[in-house]
């Protein structure tokens, strides 16, 4: 075991993957000697060389239509979009192509190879270009995998699972945690499973569920909720798409009770859809309304963050409203 | 050095602009209508051999695109395009590679694909989207692929396969096998963002890639007067660094001649080309499109006096490579053949309702099997209202 952030965890899964495989290719807006903006693929050129991590022109549509290519050929990219905010130019390739590449051709071709690495989030005072959560808009696109690390030992064993996955997976970096998050990390190699949700701690009232940075606060707010009595059972759901309906439900049918907590706006966030389905596999278990703890329907603020942010004081008086119903 | 940090050049003291035009792009020419060749051009690597295979394959594409349009106004297909009049851009680049090239078309190049030796079966199973279609009936008509011939699944999106060709071929550099991808698409399609970031991250990756544009002059209903300012399309490939050629698009010997050429430089250098191919689309976009509504028909006669197709057969008569009794007997048996080979597959039933959750993912995820089920239930309650499935169940 070594102390790591995350961004040294999620280094060492490439160096890894790429060490492993051949094949494996890492590019983006100043990953190769530089390393990328946050140092993710830091070392790796001089590691593997120009041809298998370079820089690319600053084109978000031409590195996912680059790596669409790469991993129909059977090369494994691992592509960067250097903020998860700019990935909005790659839309239609990863759409369109990325998710239905295997569809569209009765399998004669696909992009499973391929993985989107890209740091979403706020929390680094980005404003509103630098700091969105853009998981709902691919969670509505059949054919795509979405995965976000809530540390630094779950991003290692997720990104090395997304990297070997035979399916194109968005890997979203909680950015505001690449350097403040550290931890036990195994130097060897190791997976996490993909698609499975994790009960981080056991409960009986109320089920609060997240995932990424927002597991820390979802964390704090349970504190403050036991110090009042409440028993909170936290899961981080880890895999977006597609997602563990069953551990979910199980502990719905527990404890009565489901909070939902994302960092996106709460319109036609990730949360919506969770509720949708807990309602419909819960229904007669549940003690209160489904709750949803989200981002405001605003654009990412800068000045106001912290009014903005789903906090541990929100999620704190929504489980006590929950609990109270 | 590739790169130059300063610019340096022809210093002057009074400003002299450039633009699109000052760069002069000369179009390559071998073949005359009549069949005979220009005096000092140089020819393609092409023996009888290969005239004949390429001939054949003109001969085809032709029959297969008035067959097809033909069955379209019967009701009996849903949608066709034709490449008439541009067939020679096609298939002289396609006879250019080398079979494991990979080739990534846009929708109007399946005389690539027939080149290839994609069969009739394949053709129509698409086309009718029935259970032997290699696309499993998820796409809609004319939107081939084939693992097999190394021609990638056409997606309907315009330009998005032009920055994917250039990270294929930085694949097929990579693997050091010698291969290159040859990429297809419109002067509509190069309108596209996707066409200037496949063009730079080709050119700044260096990726054995032809970027093969067909300039047929229509996108649709927009002429190419409408879609772009300046040199044409090949204009864009000098500014990004790009070896750059034009030819006569409805010359085979010289579509022929030009990649070959680009063939040999892109995967001797590591470095893109561009081809753009003069032509004109005689016929109709699509079945769902009517060009009197457009343009005229002076202007389409003026055109159809340059069909690529009789000047290659011309060359042919010319080397008594052929005659016009091959010629009767092939088109009369390419008829024949279409029509039968609709019947056949016009008949054949739909995919298996389970095709609709295979290939979204490796392996079908539990909510899809949920959802599988689900529908299945229902289609059995109802079957009256589902009858293309409900009798499989």
């Amino acid at each position: 075991m070594a102390q790591m952030n995350l961004l040294q965890a999620i280094n060492n899964a490439l160096e890894i993957a790429m060490t492993e495989n051949e094949s494996a290719v890492c590019f983006g807006e100043d990953v190769g000697h530089f390393g990328g903006v946050f140092r993710a693929t830091s070392n790796l050129q001089e590691k593997f060389g120009k041809d298998r991590c370079f820089n690319t022109p600053l084109t978000e549509q031409g590195i996912m239509g680059f790596a669409n290519g790469l991993a129909a050929q059977g090369s494994v990219p691992i592509a960067e979009i250097q903020f998860a905010d700019y990935i909005f130019p790659a839309f239609d390739q990863i759409v369109n192509e990325s998710a239905k590449f295997r569809y569209r051709s009765g399998n004669e071709f696909n992009v499973g190879n391929l993985t989107i690495r890209t740091p979403y989030g706020g929390g680094i005072a980005g404003g509103l270009y630098h700091s969105q959560s853009p998981e709902a808009y691919f969670a509505h696109t059949p054919g795509l995998k979405i995965v976000v690390p809530r540390n630094p030992y779950q991003a290692k064993g997720l990104l090395l699972a997304a990297i070997r996955d035979k399916n194109p997976i968005i890997f979203f970096e909680p950015k505001k945690l690449y350097r403040a998050s550290v931890g036990e990390v195994p130097e060897e190699d190791y997976q996490l499973p993909l698609g499975k949700a994790e009960v981080v701690k056991n409960g009986t009232d109320i089920t609060l569920l997240g995932w990424g940075a927002q597991m820390e606060t979802i964390e704090k707010s349970a504190e403050m909720a036991e110090k009042q009595g409440v028993s909170c059972e936290i899961i981080d759901l880890r895999s977006i798409l597609p997602w563990d309906v069953d551990t979910v439900a199980a502990s719905v049918q527990k404890t009565g009770r489901l909070l939902i907590n994302h960092e996106a706006p709460l319109t036609g966030g990730f949360a919506g859809e969770i509720a949708a389905t807990i309602q419909d596999k819960c229904f007669l278990h549940l003690e209160s309304p489904i709750s949803r703890v989200c981002g405001l329907d605003t654009p990412f603020p800068l000045a106001h963050e912290k009014e903005y942010m789903p906090d541990e004081l929100k999620t704190f008086e929504a489980i006590m409203a929950s609990v109270n119903y | 050095m590739d790169t130059v940090k300063y610019q340096e050049g022809r210093v002057v003291h009074q400003v002299e602009a450039i633009d699109g035009h000052s760069v002069e792009i000369p179009i390559l020419k071998i073949l005359k209508q009549d069949g005979s060749v220009y005096e000092n051009a140089d020819m393609p690597a092409i023996e009888q051999e290969l005239a004949t295979k390429i001939y054949k394959t003109l001969a085809f594409h032709r029959v297969l695109d008035e067959r097809m349009t033909a069955s379209q106004r019967q009701g009996r297909l849903s949608f066709y395009m034709s490449a008439l009049g541009e067939e020679a851009a096609s298939v002289g680049s396609a006879a250019g590679l080398d079979d494991n090239d990979m080739i990534m078309a846009q929708y109007r190049e399946q005389g690539a694909l027939i080149f290839r030796g994609f069969s009739l079966e394949n053709f129509m199973n698409q086309m009718f989207s029935n259970e032997k279609d290699l696309g499993k009936g998820r796409q809609m008509p004319i939107h081939y692929g084939s693992q097999e011939l190394n021609y990638m699944t056409v997606s309907s999106p315009l330009g998005t396969q032009i920055p994917q060709a250039a990270g294929y071929a930085y694949g097929q550099k990579l693997k050091g096998n010698k291969q290159c991808t040859i990429c297809y698409f419109g002067e509509g399609a190069a309108s596209e963002g996707d066409f200037h970031a496949g063009l730079n991250m080709a050119a700044v990756q260096r990726s054995p890639v032809i970027f093969f544009c067909r300039n047929n002059g229509y996108a649709i209903s927009t002429p190419s007067s409408e879609q772009f300012a300046g040199n044409g399309i090949a204009s864009r490939g000098v500014g990004y660094g790009i070896r750059t050629i034009r030819v006569d698009g409805n010359d085979l010997l010289a579509v022929l001649k030009a990649t070959q050429d680009a063939r040999h430089y892109a995967i001797e250098n590591n470095k893109p080309v561009i081809i753009e191919a003069m032509s004109y689309r005689l016929g109709a976009h699509s079945t769902s499109d009517d060009p009197s509504g457009y343009r005229t028909r002076e202007e389409e006669a003026k055109y159809a006096d340059h069909d690529p197709i009789l000047r290659m057969k011309n060359w042919m008569l010319a080397n008594k490579w052929w005659d016009e009794t091959q010629e009767e007997e092939l088109f009369e048996t390419y008829r024949k053949d279409v029509l039968a080979a609709v019947k056949v597959a016009e008949v054949i039933e739909k995919p298996a309702i389970e095709e609709l959750i295979t290939d979204v993912y490796d392996k079908a995820p539990e909510h899809l099997e949920q959802q599988l089920a689900d529908l299945k239930e229902h289609i059995k309650k109802y079957p009256d209202a589902y009858p293309v499935t409900a009798g499989r169940l």
